[in-house]
């Protein structure tokens, strides 16, 4: 009788033990998870990192970071970068446990491996494609012929809409 | 006479090649007349293209620079013989497997009317290391075992580390080439006299010569040539006969019992390794006034009819070394310039001689190992990997593409040799899979550093037209503000004035 009896009071002691352990862990952690949220900044850094830094805009997004911000804060697809291919939307989605998507426009792998030229010959100098460019790969001044620093234009091709004059191509970069 | 030493350091894994260069061995060196026509590829080393500095139409003398090097790692081409350029326009070159690069091509006057050097030639005592280097940059000399490393560039990198031994390499480890047996044989003299000259450019007090044991003949010459100078800095070295104990790091370990550190180069291990021919290049260049500008390639296969080494002209086509040998056999059906392990199939016999062909082989039929099976984790290539990788596991990573892992792995120190492949049981082309995954890893780091670079000038760009924007914005605000300051007065003033002109 005795010996049952100490015997419920140790089970009582380790239940009561565990179980305060537990409230002490669950309440640490809802604190942490209240107090501290997910760095979001480094996570947006993270997904930008992985993207392929044309800026080409085809997303929607007026260049890589901007996407990458709308995929974490705005929640956007991860599939919405052509130059990436289906590549880089395996590799985002991995990154952020999401459900795997399929590419939403055609893959278009060529264009970083492609690089703008102007005609020299019929170029007006109107500055409309060196303000377009986003990574300020053209370079001239206003009335004065423009030309593009091949090795850091990405191909994006957003300096092909506005010339007036159509005197941009894209090139293969070899 | 110095006798063989024996102490030797051990080689990992390595395979017994059947040698097949008894074919080759059993003439003396022959010499290849000057063809009709040279062709001399621009980019005949590791390195930058040369620039040429002839124009097309002009006469040249052999031995006269054509093309001088350009950037900080390359090497100058002399024309080979006498005659006049005829173009400078790509050309099917072995370097690339037949396909086109940018060549010059000279038609020859048969005359072979050589340029004066002998001016140039100062006795090689005199002149300091660094001045020596120079002296040799100017040769056009390059590694002759295959690697064609500029060798002055390869020197200078090698004085800025304090260095114990010059390491003459001649263990030709690889099936069916002899060419560096047969220079040992008829040129052991010279072979010494650049060794010396190489002691004197990187002032290291011992200089051992690696051969072979399979080649008695060689070391029988160049121990009594040793005999005969008497310098007791001079050491040679027998080597066992295992593929590819002729591949430098793998030379360093079996002679100086020193491991060359993974991604290092033998010079952290206070050593130079120089290939024979190269040896006697410099010693022709310094000594004699003359360019490297022909070299001893080894002829063989059982494509060909009488296997030979010989002694050609840099420029003149495989076409005509081989017509010069005797022509094909029926048997032939493939081109390799280099050895069957390491050297480049080649899609045409049009190709020139270059400074790297070290063999022209014409096998019978591909050699085919039989279709590719699954890998059944045997461990054999890892067995017989010279630098103790693990070819099996590189071989998973490299199946599902995962940089990080192959980088782990060491694929990096891979030499390619092809030890791997000989064993596979199921036939599985490790080293191509290697060598592509290797091109594969420098594209993508290629990559890496386009985006970054990308990224850091648009987000650089952004933060300039956020800052403009801000200035615009805050000369607006100003403008408004004094605006609606006098606005109300200024329109007063206005109203005042027309009043004042209506009563005048």
């Amino acid at each position: 009788m005795r010996e049952s009896l100490t015997m419920s009071n140790s089970i009582v002691a380790a239940v009561s033990i565990i179980t305060g352990i537990a409230l002490i862990a669950g309440l640490l952690l809802s604190f942490a998870y209240k107090r501290m949220p997910a760095d979001k900044d480094s996570l947006v850094e993270k997904v930008n990192q992985l993207l392929p830094q044309t800026q080409c805009a085809q997303c929607g997004y007026p260049g890589c970071r901007p996407y990458a911000r709308a995929i974490i804060e705005n929640n956007e697809g991860t599939n919405l970068c052509p130059p990436g291919g289906q590549e880089t939307a395996d590799k985002l989605s991995g990154l952020l446990g999401r459900e795997t998507l399929t590419l939403a426009q055609v893959e278009s792998s060529l264009m970083h491996q492609s690089v703008a030229r102007i005609d020299e010959a019929l170029c007006i100098g109107c500055t409309y494609c060196r303000a377009a460019c986003p990574v300020d790969a053209i370079t001239g001044a206003h009335q004065f012929m423009h030309t593009i620093i091949a090795s850091e234009c990405t191909g994006c091709e957003l300096c092909l809409p506005p010339c007036p004059v159509d005197c941009i191509t894209m090139e293969s970069a070899a | 006479m110095s006798a063989p030493t024996y102490d030797l350091g051990k080689l990992h894994g390595g395979l017994r090649l059947p040698s097949n260069k008894a074919q080759s061995t059993s003439r003396a060196i022959q010499q290849v007349p000057v063809p009709q026509q040279i062709i001399l590829p621009l980019t005949q080393h590791v390195g930058d293209q040369a620039h040429p500095i002839v124009s097309i139409g002009e006469k040249v003398l052999k031995g006269q620079l054509v093309a001088e090097a350009q950037g900080s790692l390359s090497a100058p081409v002399h024309a080979s013989t006498s005659g006049r350029v005829i173009a400078i326009e790509p050309w099917p070159v072995s370097r690339r497997f037949g396909e086109p690069a940018p060549c010059i091509i000279i038609e020859c006057d048969g005359a072979d009317k050589s340029i004066d050097n002998s001016l140039g030639i100062v006795p090689y005592e005199l002149l300091s290391p660094d001045e020596l280097l120079v002296q040799i940059l100017r040769g056009g000399i390059v590694g002759l075992g295959g690697a064609v490393f500029p060798t002055a560039q390869k020197l200078m990198q090698a004085i800025t580390t304090p260095l114990n031994y010059l390491i003459l390499n001649g263990v030709e480890c690889e099936s069916y080439i002899s060419c560096d047996d047969m220079l040992l044989r008829e040129y052991a003299d010279e072979v010494l006299e650049g060794a010396l000259i190489l002691m004197h450019a990187l002032q290291v007090p011992k200089c051992y010569i690696a051969i072979e044991s399979d080649k008695p003949e060689a070391l029988g010459r160049i121990a009594e040539a040793l005999g005969e100078i008497a310098d007791d800095r001079l050491v040679l070295k027998q080597v066992p006969t295992i593929y590819p104990s002729g591949g430098e790091d793998q030379l360093v370990q079996l002679v100086t019992n020193l491991e060359v550190p993974s991604g290092g180069l033998p010079t952290d291990v206070g050593c130079v390794v120089q290939n024979v021919g190269t040896a006697v290049a410099i010693h022709r260049w310094m000594n004699k006034g003359e360019p490297l500008i022909s070299r001893i390639t080894t002829v063989t296969g059982d494509g060909i009819a009488t296997p030979m080494n010989v002694s050609a002209r840099i420029g003149t086509t495989i076409e005509d070394v081989i017509k010069f040998t005797g022509g094909y056999t029926e048997r032939a059906q493939q081109l390799v310039i280099g050895g069957p392990m390491t050297g480049k199939s080649v899609i045409t016999d049009n190709v020139p001689l270059v400074k790297a062909t070290n063999c022209i082989l014409v096998l019978a039929a591909p050699v085919s190992s039989g279709d590719e099976l699954a890998c059944i984790r045997c461990g054999e290539c890892a067995e017989v990997c010279p630098i103790q990788l693990l070819p099996q596991q590189l071989y998973w990573h490299q199946c599902s593409d995962n940089e990080k892992q192959l980088r782990a792995h060491g694929l990096i120190d891979c030499i390619e040799c092809g030890c791997c492949d000989l064993v596979c049981p199921s036939h599985i082309p490790l080293t191509a899979d290697f060598r592509q995954a290797k091109a594969r890893m420098l594209e993508l780091a290629d990559e890496k550093a386009r985006a970054e670079r990308a990224r850091i000038r648009f987000e650089s760009r952004n933060e300039r037209l956020e800052s403009e924007q801000r200035q615009r914005d805050i000369e607006l605000a100003g403008q408004k503000a004094t605006a609606k300051a006098v606005g109300p007065k200024a329109i007063q003033d206005i109203l005042k004035r027309t009043e004042n002109k209506d009563e005048e």
